[in-house]
């Protein structure tokens, strides 16, 4: 089963990858360990799970100024997730996803995106349209 | 967006590739939030500590800083946060040669660039406040809060990179909290309970903060009566933008924007939410360590203020910091300076704490210098911290400044 989310246009390329789901927020500074790629605070939904080359989909940023240059280094360094989707961004995120060619997409039509996608499915984004294409995984679609 | 003749030449490159680089990165996040336009600001403030710089953002700004002088420098007043590395006081600390470096560069970078290098996050307490109305594009969540919510300035979050942008070119894309629109309530809390000292008044940013939820909710407090002294307000702003990204709020016949409720609603007010003790003692809740034992006491996120330095001061008068226990104060080259002058720094580092100027714990490396020093426990009166470290590694608690400073002295939570 193929989904189309609409959504505003975003910031960065056209990506695909694997998605990496958790109906929580999102900062680089609180929740990463960026050495090891995975996510370190321990009341991360998250916690323990590798966000390297993965589409994460979250609530909402949160917190401080610093993803945004976090974003870039992270992306030089080859331990970046390959896009983030948000409910709602804040502006950190989407000017660090600016100056780290990373793709970025907020605000979705047809509701939360964190329950339109789930762990696991493939995902198309394409932040210039506006579009998130889904190939949803068997296991993962609801009946 | 629209621009007009200086930016379309700016986006040429005819000012230089800075310039250019600048306006067309705006640009880009401009599109993202349906700016229409720039709108030209007074001041800038970049958070470049190295931790969040690495080598790629060392290296950015590094190639800004070979363009020609005519380039390269800022075009408005531009400040920076606090830096990663206090290059008097890294080794005991067990930070290395590598960050130091790091920083070194950084420095130089930012200095070529015409940026101030006041390695502060109390700006507005110690620098140069801006005045209601004033647009600028401010980095520190907690500075943009404060000077949005307390002193009526227009700010958006700047990371910094998009801080530099607007450094370099005198303007940033309008946007968010540029805009009347976007500063209208749209979540009321009713508080029954005033908070007492600095770390209640965190609390109390920090639950609503959360409860709030998104860069996008502008809370209204009633029930505050009496203006917060400005320290009050600092901890109160900086906890909600560190747990709800949440750059500004009202308080009804308090802020500037607020002489009622109605002035800051748009219609019927929003639904109330009630805050009393119970709500804010379930926050208070979740970093409670009584009996416990502690590594490190810190005092930072935001830098203190003279007053909060003499307090601490005052506070250890005639006791020593416990053998195995850490005491670390962060506060701003400014204020660091006027208290060696008033003998303050010098009765805390008598006492056996340490004084670092020009950095804030969480933004040094704290995991790496949290493994160099055996420290997880940690203890502080701030509400921001102690929602940040859990991620570096460590065990953070929150106490009163009164109670860190016992525990300091005793190794233990009281």
């Amino acid at each position: 089963m193929t989904l189309l989310l609409r959504c505003h246009p975003g910031i960065g390329p056209r990506v695909e990858g694997e998605a990496l789901v958790a109906a929580d927020d999102f900062s680089a500074r609180y929740d990463l360990d960026r050495l090891a790629g995975t996510f370190s605070r321990p009341g991360h939904k998250l916690a323990g799970l590798s966000y390297v080359d993965r589409v994460l989909v979250l609530n909402t940023a949160k917190g401080g100024v610093a993803s945004a240059w976090m974003l870039r280094e992270m992306t030089e360094r080859g331990l970046a997730p390959k896009a983030i989707l948000f409910n709602a961004a804040n502006t950190i995120l989407a000017q660090g996803a600016a100056f780290a060619g990373m793709a970025l997409c907020d605000r979705f039509e047809d509701g939360d995106i964190t329950r339109l996608i789930a762990t696991g499915d493939r995902v198309i984004v394409d932040p210039p349209a506006g579009l998130v294409t889904v190939k949803k995984q068997a296991a993962t679609v609801e009946t | 967006m629209k621009l007009n003749d200086e930016e379309k030449a700016m986006l040429a490159g005819e000012t230089g590739e800075p310039r250019r680089w600048a306006v067309e990165h705006m640009m880009e996040v401009g599109r993202m939030f349906d700016a229409a336009d720039f709108v030209p600001v007074a001041q800038a403030h970049m958070m470049a500590d190295t931790e969040s710089l690495g080598e790629a953002g060392v290296a950015f700004l590094e190639g800004l800083a070979a363009h020609p002088e005519t380039d390269r420098r800022v075009a408005v007043p531009m400040l920076t946060d606090p830096r990663g590395v206090d290059l008097s006081h890294y080794r005991p600390l067990g930070q290395t040669e590598e960050m130091a470096d790091l920083e070194r560069r950084t420095i130089a970078a930012c200095t070529a660039l015409g940026i101030l290098m006041t390695d502060s996050c109390v700006t507005y307490q110690t620098i140069m406040p801006p005045v209601r109305g004033e647009h600028v594009a401010y980095g520190d969540t907690g500075v943009v809060i404060y000077c949005n919510s307390v002193l009526g300035a227009r700010s958006n979050f700047e990371g910094g990179p998009s801080a530099l942008a607007a450094g370099l070119t005198g303007r940033t894309p309008r946007y968010g909290l540029h805009l009347d629109r976007n500063r209208r309530a749209t979540r009321r809390f009713i508080v029954s309970e005033r908070p007492e000292g600095l770390t209640d008044w965190g609390v109390l940013g920090g639950l609503i903060g959360r409860l709030c939820g998104s860069y996008w909710e502008v809370p209204v407090l009633e029930g505050i009566e009496g203006a917060p002294t400005s320290d009050e307000m600092k901890h109160f702003g900086a906890a909600m933008a560190s747990f709800g990204s949440t750059p500004l709020f009202h308080i009804a016949g308090v802020t500037p924007e607020a002489p009622d409720l109605e002035s800051v609603c748009d219609g019927p007010p929003p639904e109330p939410v009630e805050i009393g003790r119970k709500e804010l003692e379930g926050l208070h809740g979740n970093f409670g360590a009584s009996g416990d034992e502690v590594d490190v006491v810190v005092f930072a996120a935001p830098q203190l203020s003279h007053v909060e330095m003499a307090r601490v001061a005052d506070l250890l008068e005639d006791r020593h910091v416990h053998e195995r226990t850490a005491l670390v104060v962060c506060t701003s080259p400014t204020v660091a300076a006027d208290c060696e002058r008033l003998g303050i720094v010098g009765r805390i580092e008598a006492a056996g704490a340490v004084v670092l100027r020009g950095t804030c714990f969480y933004n040094q490396y704290a995991r790496e210098i949290g493994e160099a020093n055996g420290w997880t426990r940690l203890l502080s009166n701030s509400v921001k911290i102690v929602n940040i470290l859990g991620g570096y590694g460590y065990r953070p608690a929150l106490a009163s400044m009164e109670d860190c400073v016992t525990a300091a002295v005793t190794g233990r939570v009281p």
